[in-house]
């Protein structure tokens, strides 16, 4: 086996075992330092995979980011004197059959399937490619998500506002 | 050596992970947490595919967008659920029944 294999199967333990404690786990804290986890794992392997931009930006964006606001959710949404924030489980059984049913399929899937392999791409540093790719011709789709960001900001913030007299 | 298929099998573990969470969880931040599970899944896949496939940049370049969408869907969904605790003061999903006949 060689190196690469080995950090392969590492990032991939870390990366589902955490994502199972995000799933499983009774308290919210513990749901959310687990995600921690997950996102690293996850980096981990964009950065086997060759794509060290997309690595950074999901350690800043993810990390960073959204985990912090999911963090926001957990203390605003709890008293925070109580220490303990359950997290219940409801309709368990129907869910975990689901869950079964489906990754069964998805593996039946993806070992049945004869996949296309191209000539692939080297591990080359994709930070400049990816920033001309995005002034060129995927500029329209570019500036767009731009400004979805910025509406879904003012709309968040319009959300939350308390309304005079409601 | 690690091929295609060892990548989408994490993928696909990660997505059911993430489907669970969402079915299973009454807490409205932790099934957020498993719509988070499963864009990354999804992100994965395909920078796989992009690493293994045709050999251009453009499933990192939807990755990014993927990233984009995950962000400004947690920013909105955190203010909806905000918004319900202020009027329910509860953030389970199976007590937001106000619509309900």
């Amino acid at each position: 086996m060689t190196a690469s294999a080995v950090v392969f199967y590492i990032f991939a333990a870390i990366t589902v075992g955490s994502a199972a404690v995000v799933v499983l786990a009774r308290s919210l804290i513990y749901s959310a330092f687990a995600l921690l986890f997950t996102f690293f794992g996850v980096a981990g392997l964009y950065v086997l995979l060759g794509a060290d931009f997309l690595a950074a930006s999901q350690l800043l964006i993810y990390v960073g980011g959204i985990l912090v606001l999911l963090l926001f959710g957990v203390m605003l949404t709890h008293k925070i004197y109580e220490l303990d924030l359950r997290s219940e489980v409801t309709q368990f059984l129907p869910g975990f059959l689901i869950a079964v049913g489906l990754v069964m399929s998805l593996l039946f899937a993806i070992a049945r399937t004869q996949w296309k392999v191209g000539p692939g791409r080297a591990p080359l540093p994709t930070t400049r490619d990816i920033g001309l790719q995005f002034m060129g011709p995927w500029l329209l789709p570019f500036e767009a998500s731009s400004v979805l960001l910025l509406v879904a900001l003012i709309g968040a913030a319009m959300i939350v506002r308390r309304r005079p007299g409601a | 050596m690690i091929g295609i298929q060892h990548y989408l099998v994490v993928s696909a573990l990660l997505f059911v992970l993430g489907i669970l969470g969402v079915l299973t969880r009454r807490n409205a931040v932790n099934v957020l947490m498993g719509i988070e599970l499963i864009l990354n899944s999804a992100n994965l896949n395909l920078v796989a595919f992009s690493r293994y496939g045709a050999g251009n940049l453009q499933g990192q370049l939807f990755a990014v967008f993927v990233i984009v969408i995950a962000a400004s869907e947690v920013a909105v969904a955190l203010a909806i659920i905000l918004t319900l605790y202020r009027l329910r003061r509860t953030p389970n999903l199976d007590e937001a029944d106000v619509l309900k006949g």
